[in-house]
């Protein structure tokens, strides 16, 4: 009704009605509409987005390159950056450009697989927390803080070989999966303690217990109108955990214990490139500067979406409200 | 208070004893153990690789492995080592439980005696490289927040952007390859030169380059703390108030907004302490730094079981009582906040 009325007069100066309401103050709109508004103005937010479209249209992209990754062509090992070689060529003469974007298709696989596990386990165990309280609560949370209290690089380290090992041959055979499980299960505890203390507010409105009262089933309690309310936190988490993630496995991988050679990944390229630092820098120069463009692109959006999902901060901030 | 720290002391007790399975598991299950080397080597007898294998007492269930490293085998009946039939030889480990976490696998050394070494050298490392980020974020932190939105609070915002988003180990990469393939300024790694007599100079051209590979990380985060929490603070009533009353505004941020803004800081602080610790590993791995990380690095490397469980103990013991000291200096710090 209300809506109805405001579009209404949003349309008025088109029939030739002198216009009283500035037309953007009086569109209704939804929620989702007003973060992407607010998105949208956020330049660093922008400029991220742009970045990382950029970095996943050339990782998509990568089989156009006329190089293979894996094999390499000796007569044109180490030579520097060239029209024919844009970022120069590794000790076996495969391109580096090539691997560089293969390695990335790697790199962003394992970041997506790690937020949808840290979605999962993490949005699980906070809703089943926040949700249902007291025991069910208490143990969860203490399961989390047991998880908080692990040296997580330290853990990660071993957890890869861990899981070939116990997980059979599914494992053994995709080591992206394995590497993207591991640092999953070592970084769902935020997400869940985020839901958590965005269900312990909502389950106390009123409109929860509305529902509760007409006889809405829990589980779509939870699911179509907790949930809904505490997605803001959950999606920036899980956009800066894509960057935690990605970071994280060119670390596991840069030490030797993530994404083996031959697969080109970020950090297995930078590993690499120590032996020849000295006399072929630029082997270490473009899989760095490609993860920092990756995660710094990827911190601008989470803090732009960080912003839009949150205006009152932002004006607080400033001194508005 | 008293309570409270009594309590949170015994809920750490079952929390570290779960998480000591935890690992045990986890570094017994890692495959190709100590003794991978051995196997395929035709110059091992494999009656020999089994003798090992007694020795070490890998030959017994994990359960077995895991009592005797909890709480020793002097008190066991004894075993037969050399496999004669006989069983003529008393166990002599005491257990963690007893402070003993056994011998290293790779140099025979006792557990403790290698960490030990290495120890200070981290704590050197690291406590120059969080102390040299404070002095540089703090300042960074309030000027920032005072001066929001000026062109020097997103200059440096951006910046510690960027410092959060470059990769420890790919800045240490960067930095060798600028100041020591190409300038040759400073060496690219270790403590100090082999060789050489002690000298100051000597040690501090070797702490440059991982300092400040290390140190860039936390600035970043340091100043982003700080000038958000003091945001928080100089927007607050009492603030103005101190400018009403007609105090200077260096009083009025450094002694009354100031201290109240650190109070977060220092929890922080605490919680990071594990990373004084063991945090180090990209640094101390890529600089060659005798330390506790690149130790971690080089016991996964070799699967040295031992030195393994005990960092990865020493280093969850550390993180479980940082977090506690966090609370109490935060209750320390704003009296409002009372735990019972």
């Amino acid at each position: 009704m209300i809506e109805q009325s405001l579009s209404g007069a949003e349309a008025a100066p088109e029939a030739g009605r002198p216009e009283l309401w500035p037309s953007t103050s009086t569109i209704a709109r939804s929620p989702g509409q007003m973060v992407w508004e607010r998105f949208r103005r956020h330049p660093g937010a922008v400029s991220g987005s742009l970045l990382l479209g950029l970095l996943i249209l050339g990782v998509v992209l990568a089989f156009l390159s006329p190089y293979d990754p894996i094999q390499g062509n000796l007569g044109a090992k180490l030579q520097p950056p060239s029209w024919k070689h844009p970022m120069g060529t590794d000790a076996l003469g495969r391109d580096l450009f090539t691997r560089v974007l293969y390695g990335g298709r790697i790199s962003l696989t394992v970041g997506l697989l790690v937020v949808v596990i840290v979605l999962a386990i993490g949005v699980t165990v906070g809703s089943l927390a926040g949700f249902f309280g007291g025991w069910v609560d208490n143990l969860l949370m203490r399961i989390t803080d047991a998880a908080l209290s692990l040296p997580s690089l330290l853990v990660l380290i071993l957890a890869g070989a861990v899981l070939r090992e116990v997980g059979g041959d599914f494992f053994r055979r995709n080591n992206v999966v394995t590497i993207a499980v591991v640092i999953g299960l070592l970084s769902w505890m935020t997400v869940a303690r985020l839901v958590r203390a965005a269900f312990l507010t909502i389950r106390e409105q009123e409109f929860i217990m509305a529902a509760h009262c007409i006889g809405v089933p829990r589980w779509r309690i939870v699911t179509r109108h907790m949930l809904p309310n505490a997605v803001g936190p959950i999606i920036v988490e899980a956009t800066l955990e894509l960057g935690y993630a990605i970071m994280e496995e060119a670390g596991l991988s840069f030490l030797g214990f993530g994404i083996q050679p031959p697969t080109p990944s970020w950090g297995n390229l930078l590993s690499d490139a120590q032996t020849h630092l000295a006399r072929h820098p630029w082997l270490a120069v473009f899989p760095g500067v490609m993860i920092f463009l990756t995660i710094i692109s990827v911190n601008y959006i989470g803090d732009g979406l960080r912003d839009a999902f949150d205006p009152y901060k932002v004006l607080a901030k400033v001194g508005v409200v | 208070m008293g309570t409270y720290l009594i309590r949170r002391v015994l809920q750490a007790i079952p929390l570290l004893f779960l998480l000591s399975i935890f690992f045990f598991a986890l570094v017994n299950i890692v495959p190709g153990g100590p003794l991978a080397g051995y196997g395929r080597s035709k110059h091992i007898r494999p009656e020999k690789a089994a003798a090992l294998k007694r020795q070490l007492g890998l030959d017994k269930p994990l359960v077995v492995q895991y009592v005797i490293w909890l709480v020793g085998n002097d008190w066991m009946p004894p075993v037969d080592l050399d496999g004669d039939g006989i069983a003529e030889t008393r166990g002599t480990r005491r257990g963690i439980l007893r402070g003993d976490f056994g011998y290293s696998f790779t140099t025979r050394q006792p557990v403790l005696k290698e960490i030990g070494a290495r120890v200070p050298n981290t704590l050197y490392l690291m406590g120059i490289t969080i102390a040299v980020a404070l002095l540089a974020a703090i300042p960074i932190g309030i000027l920032s927040a005072i001066k929001q939105y000026s062109f020097f609070d997103i200059t440096l915002t951006t910046f510690s952007f960027a410092g959060q988003a470059i990769p420890e180990f790919w800045l240490g990469l960067i930095l060798i390859l600028v100041f020591y393939s190409t300038l040759s300024l400073l060496p690219a790694g270790g403590m100090y030169t082999i060789g050489a007599p002690f000298s100051v100079g000597d040690r501090l051209r070797h702490l440059v380059l991982p300092v400040l590979a290390g140190a860039v990380g936390w600035v970043a985060w340091y100043s982003r703390f700080l000038r958000s929490s003091m945001l928080d603070v100089i927007h607050q009533d009492y603030i103005r108030t101190a400018r009403a009353k007609g105090l200077s505004e260096w009083v009025v941020i450094m002694r009354h907004a100031l201290p109240n803004a650190l109070a977060p800081l220092v929890t922080i602080l605490c919680l990071d302490l594990p990373y004084l610790f063991a945090g180090a590993v990209f640094v101390e791995t890529i600089f060659s730094w005798p330390g506790m990380g690149r130790l971690y690095y080089q016991a996964a490397c070799q699967r040295d079981y031992p030195l393994l469980m005990a960092l990865l103990m020493i280093t969850a013991t550390v993180m479980v009582f940082s977090n506690l000291l966090a609370d109490l200096i935060y209750a320390l710090l704003d009296p409002r906040i009372r735990y019972d």
